[in-house]
């Protein structure tokens, strides 16, 4: 029997890892895309472990939601990326600064 | 200690390892590489977790498509690693501490949960009856049935955004024009002229 409490703690060392990551590695853009799938992948680890405890499966059909809208939100974002890195000829967050912000 | 058990904490060590790979993996593609890996251990857990279902589909669409469509954009972008990877060292140290705070936050609210009392719902006792799918389709076509169609609105969506956005037209390529072709008229393409017959010679 697997201990719902180690379930949720690994998620938690999911997020915290992807958190990390996206201050190691926060000039490349592709690499916090991907830091944010894993964020993504870590919420979803709580929503089946609850699904599972609760006996109940609308856990489950958030996750199938939450996968559809990552699953957009990666596609948009690498057009996004790939139409800057034609423009800029780079992906370094630091070099986008045309907006001031 | 049961196998289900060992197998659950075999992979949980694996899933780590993997997400430090992909976070601090020197090359773009071996993160890529690393989070596909991360993505088929999720699939085991969840499966170990009883949702049959969302394991598959984690294992089609995400590494099928999502991460082939990475592996395909780190691959096509021509990108300077030595220069992105400055101040790596620099921010490491927040990072960590960043990391270390979260992962106490969550533990203690774990922990209080547990020491707490949350009344332990019998797990699994009501989801073996039938097949995970079988339920989970009944739930997303009676109950979830529209917000399903929005979510398939919202994919139809991301592919023309995505389309619209990469798509360019470089000059001299050769392209029909829709619009033009359907304006023309009959007067455009023939004229008639009017002359006078020609004698055979």
């Amino acid at each position: 029997m697997i201990q719902h409490n180690f379930v949720l703690m690994l998620a938690g060392l999911l997020f915290a890892l992807s958190v990390a990551g996206i201050f190691l590695n926060r000039k490349n853009v592709i690499l916090l895309l991907m830091c944010i799938e894993l964020m993504l992948l870590a919420v979803n680890f709580n929503f089946v472990a609850f699904s599972r405890q609760l006996g109940d499966l609308h856990g489950q059909v958030f996750v199938f939601f939450i996968l559809t809208v990552a699953a957009a939100e990666s596609a948009i974002g690498l057009a996004i990326l790939v139409v800057l890195f034609r423009e800029r000829k780079s992906i370094n967050v630091e070099q986008l600064d045309t907006m001031k912000g | 200690m049961s196998i289900t058990e060992i197998l659950f904490y075999a992979f949980s060590g694996v899933l780590i390892i993997a997400a430090i790979g992909v976070i601090t993996a020197r090359n773009p593609v071996h993160a890529a590489l690393f989070l596909v890996f991360a993505f088929f251990n999720s699939a085991v857990l969840w499966l170990l977790l009883q949702a049959e279902f969302l394991a598959i589909v984690l294992v089609l669409v995400y590494v099928g498509a999502v991460m082939v469509l990475f592996l395909f954009v780190v691959m096509m972008l021509d990108v300077n690693v030595a220069q992105l990877r400055e101040g790596f060292t620099r921010y490491a140290p927040l990072g960590l501490l960043i990391a270390a705070l979260v992962v106490v936050e969550i533990g203690s609210v774990v922990w209080v949960k547990q020491i707490g009392g949350v009344p332990a719902a019998n797990p699994a006792a009501t989801m073996v009856q039938e097949s995970n799918t079988r339920a989970l389709g009944e739930l997303l076509y009676t109950k979830y049935l529209y917000p399903f169609e929005l979510a398939a609105v919202l994919l139809l969506l991301a592919i023309v955004a995505a389309i619209v956005l990469t798509m360019r037209h470089r000059a001299g390529a050769k392209q029909q024009d829709v619009g033009a072709q359907v304006a023309v008229r009959a007067r455009d393409r023939i004229r008639m002229v009017k002359m006078d017959a020609e004698k055979q010679p």
